[in-house]
C-alpha cells in the first residue's frame, strides 16, 4: 500500500469518512462542522462552508448529507447533551468541541451524565460517544483557546482519553474510539494538523490504552504525550551525543494510561522523565510520577522528573508562549539532576 | 389522537394509585432510616406523569428528574425493582448502584431520573434526534420542573428541538417551587408556557391536577410530534404533597388560601370521580384497583427488604462497557 504521506488533519478526515461509511449510526455534530446550513447557494451545489473551524471535517457534508454532518447552534451544553441522549438510544455520535477550553459550557453532560450512566444504571446502558476536541499552545490562541485539558477529562471515571501524536495514530485511534461503546475524548493538538506521515489507506485501528515505544533505550525513560513526543525525541538525540540511550514512550492514551509499558521501561532504565504540556499539579504527569514511585520504587535510581507547562494560564506574547511549553532546553535544565547523574555514570 | 378507553382508564388509575402508594410508603419507611440518602417524592403530581405516559409505548423515550418515581411507574418500570433500588439492594433496577435519583430502565424507554436539574433536557433532544435520524415515529418526552426553566439547558434544548423540528414534548411540572424558592420569584415570565414563544414552539398551559386536561394536551402534542411537526411545551400547574426532599419542613408553602386549596386537591380522587361518571370505570372496579395497588406496593416493600445488598465486587463493575 503505497501513497504520498498525508497530514494529521487529512488522517482524521479519512478516519471519520471510513467510520461513517462502515456504520450508518455514526454521525458528526458541532459548530460549523459543515458550516453554511440553509445557505441556498451552497445547498444548490451540495457544498459545505468551513468544514470545521480548522477544516478537519471539510467534504464530509457533501458526501454524507446534512442529516449526518449536523451544524449545531453555539450551544455546547445542548448539543453535547443531545449527543449523550443519541448515544444511549443507539446511535454513535461524534460531536466536536471546537476548543477544549470550552468544556465549561458542556461539562455536566460528560461529568454528571454520560460518564456515569453505565455505572449508575447498573450496567444496563452503553454510551458509544467519541468527543473530538482540540488542545495545545503554540498557535497564539491566548488563554482561552490554547489550554491542554485532557487531564481534566481523564480525571473523570468512565471517560477514556486519547491524544495522538502523529497521523498514523490519529486515524487508527479515532477509528478505535468510534468502535468503543464508551465515552472517548479524542484530543487533537491543533499545531499538529499540518504534520505529515505515512497512513494506510484502508480501515485499521490502534488499540486504546496501549502506549508505544518510539525509541528503545536502556539508560533513561521519557514518557510523553501528543506533540511533546517530538521534544522527547530531540532530547534523546541530544543525550545520545553523551552516549545516553533514551527510551521514548508515546503514551497515546491518557486514560487509562498504560502502566505496564511505563513500569517495564522504568524497571529497565531506573530513571524517568515525564514531559507533558498540561499543568503540573493534580495532572497526568503527576499521576504517572506517583504510580511509578509507588509500584517501581525499588527500581528507581533517582527522582521522577516532570517537565510540564507552568501552573499558569497560557500567555499570548509569543516569547512567553514558547517558554510556557516544554522544550529541549527546559527538559535538559529541569531534569538535570538525573541527567547529570547519568553523565557521571557514563563517563 | 388516542382516546381514553375503559382499558386505558383502568391502567391509568392503577398507575396513579401505584405512584401515590409507592410515595406514601417511601415517606413512611424513610422516617425509619431503612432508606438511605436523598429522596424527592412525586405524590400529588400523578395526573401529569400518567396523563402523558398513557400515550406512550416502550419504544418512546422519556427523561425524568430528581422527582422521578412517578415517571418511572407511569412508563411501566417494575415497582419491585424500583423499591429495591431505593433501598440500595442488589435486585434494584440499577443493581443498587443508582438509587432514587438515578432509576432507569433503558429497555422501557426510561432514560433515567436525573440528579441534575435540567440534566435530562438535552438528553431528550438527543433521543428525539435519534428518532428522527432513524425515521421512526417514536417520540421523546422531557419531564422537567419549574426550577429547570431557568437553567441554560432549558433554553438550548428548546431551541435545538425547534430548529430541527424534533419529536420532543417538553412537559413542565410547575409545582410552584424550586426547592424553597417560588417560581413567581425566580422566573421572569408570567408563565413558563410563554417561554415557548421565544423558540417558535407551540405551547399549552393546563391544570396539572386534572388528568383529562393533561391527557388531551399531551395527545395533541404527541400526535404532532409523531407526524413530524416538531416539539411542544406543555406547562402543567401542579403541587407536591411532600417537601422538596424528605425532611423538608416546608415553611414556604401556602402563602394564600388559593394556594392551599389548589395544593389540597387530590388528582387521583378527581380522576376516579370523572372516570366513574363517564362510565370508564365502575366504583367496584376502582375499589378493586386501589386494593390491588396497595397489595402491590406492600409486596414491593417486602421484596426490597428481603433482597440482598450488592456484592462488594460490584463496586468495581460497569464503569466501562467491554
Amino acid at each position: 500500500m503505497s501513497r504520498k504521506p498525508i497530514t494529521f488533519m487529512q488522517a482524521i478526515n479519512e478516519g471519520l469518512t471510513q467510520a461513517m461509511e462502515k456504520d450508518d449510526r455514526v454521525f458528526i455534530m458541532g459548530e460549523d462542522v459543515a458550516g453554511g446550513a440553509k445557505v441556498k447557494h451552497l445547498a444548490d451545489k451540495n457544498e459545505d462552508s468551513w468544514g470545521g473551524v480548522f477544516g478537519v471535517t471539510k467534504g464530509l457534508m457533501p458526501k454524507f448529507g446534512r442529516e449526518r454532518v449536523i451544524d449545531t447552534p453555539v450551544s455546547e451544553m445542548g448539543y453535547m447533551g443531545a449527543a449523550v441522549g443519541a448515544a444511549i438510544t443507539g446511535l454513535r455520535p461524534v460531536p466536536e468541541l471546537m476548543f477544549n477550553d470550552f468544556v465549561g459550557f458542556c461539562l455536566d453532560t460528560i461529568l454528571a451524565q454520560g460518564s456515569k450512566m453505565r455505572y449508575m444504571f447498573g450496567g444496563k446502558a452503553k454510551v458509544p460517544l467519541t468527543i473530538r476536541t482540540t488542545h495545545g499552545a503554540g498557535a497564539s490562541g491566548a488563554a482561552q483557546h490554547s489550554g491542554s485539558y485532557y487531564g481534566l477529562f481523564a480525571s473523570i471515571p468512565g471517560v477514556k482519553v486519547v491524544v495522538p501524536s502523529n497521523p498514523y495514530d490519529a486515524k487508527g485511534l479515532l477509528l478505535a474510539a468510534i468502535e468503543e461503546d464508551n465515552i472517548v475524548v479524542f484530543s487533537e493538538d491543533k499545531t499538529l494538523y499540518g504534520m505529515k506521515g505515512d497512513v494506510p489507506e484502508g480501515y485499521y485501528t490502534v488499540d486504546i490504552g496501549k502506549a508505544t515505544i518510539t525509541r528503545a533505550g536502556t539508560d533513561l525513560s521519557i514518557v510523553t504525550i501528543g506533540k511533546m513526543v517530538q521534544v522527547a525525541e530531540a532530547v534523546a538525540d541530544e543525550l545520545a551525543k553523551s552516549d545516553i540511550q533514551v527510551e521514548v514512550i508515546d503514551l497515546r492514551t491518557v486514560a487509562p494510561w498504560d502502566e505496564a509499558t511505563v513500569i517495564q521501561s522504568v524497571q529497565k532504565t531506573g530513571r524517568l522523565i515525564v514531559i507533558d504540556e498540561a499543568h503540573p499539579r493534580n495532572s497526568t504527569a503527576t499521576d504517572i510520577a506517583a504510580v511509578v514511585t509507588d509500584k517501581a520504587f525499588d527500581y528507581l535510581d533517582g527522582p521522577v522528573k516532570r517537565v510540564t507547562a507552568p501552573e499558569t494560564p497560557v500567555p499570548f506574547a509569543s516569547n512567553l508562549e514558547q517558554l510556557y511549553m516544554p522544550s529541549v532546553k527546559r527538559v535538559l535544565d529541569e531534569a538535570s539532576e538525573i541527567i547529570d547523574d547519568l553523565k557521571v555514570v557514563k563517563a | 389522537m388516542k382516546q381514553l378507553t375503559p382499558d386505558l382508564a383502568k391502567t391509568a388509575y392503577k398507575y396513579m394509585n401505584d405512584i401515590r402508594h409507592f410515595e406514601d410508603r417511601v415517606h413512611k419507611v424513610f422516617l425509619t432510616g431503612a432508606i438511605p440518602g436523598f429522596v424527592h417524592l412525586y405524590a400529588g403530581e400523578e395526573a401529569v406523569a400518567v396523563g402523558v405516559c398513557s400515550h406512550l409505548t416502550d419504544s418512546d423515550y422519556i427523561t425524568s428528574t430528581h422527582r422521578g418515581h412517578g415517571h418511572c411507574i407511569a412508563k411501566g418500570c417494575d415497582v419491585n425493582g424500583m423499591m429495591a433500588e431505593i433501598y440500595g439492594k442488589a435486585t434494584g433496577l440499577n443493581n443498587g448502584k443508582g438509587g432514587s435519583m438515578h432509576i432507569a430502565d433503558v429497555d422501557k424507554g426510561m432514560l433515567g431520573a436525573n440528579g441534575m436539574v435540567s440534566g435530562g433536557m438535552p438528553i431528550a433532544v438527543g433521543a428525539g434526534l435519534r428518532n428522527k435520524y432513524l425515521k421512526t415515529d417514536d417520540v421523546a418526552v422531557c419531564f422537567f420542573g419549574d426550577g429547570a426553566n431557568n437553567e441554560g439547558n432549558f433554553h438550548e434544548a428548546m431551541n435545538m428541538a425547534s430548529i430541527w423540528k424534533l419529536p420532543v414534548i417538553f412537559v413542565n411540572e410547575n409545582n410552584n417551587f424550586a426547592e424553597a424558592t417560588p417560581q413567581i420569584y425566580a422566573t421572569a415570565a408570567k408563565t413558563i408556557a410563554q417561554r415557548a414563544d421565544a423558540y417558535d414552539m407551540p405551547s399549552e398551559r393546563v391544570d396539572g391536577k386534572n388528568f383529562m386536561a393533561v391527557f388531551e394536551a399531551a395527545g395533541r402534542a404527541i400526535d404532532r410530534a409523531r407526524q413530524g411537526d416538531g416539539p411542544t411545551l406543555i406547562e402543567c400547574r401542579t403541587y407536591r404533597n411532600y417537601g422538596h426532599f424528605e425532611g423538608d419542613q416546608q415553611t414556604y408553602k401556602y402563602d394564600s388560601p388559593e394556594e392551599e386549596a389548589f395544593a389540597k386537591r387530590d388528582d387521583i380522587q378527581e380522576f376516579r370521580a370523572y372516570a366513574v361518571s363517564e362510565g370508564l370505570l365502575t366504583a367496584a372496579e376502582a375499589d378493586q384497583i386501589e386494593q390491588q395497588s396497595t397489595a402491590d406496593i406492600d409486596a414491593a416493600v417486602k421484596f426490597a427488604e428481603d433482597s440482598p445488598l450488592p456484592d462488594p465486587e460490584s463496586l468495581y463493575e460497569d464503569v466501562f462497557a467491554d
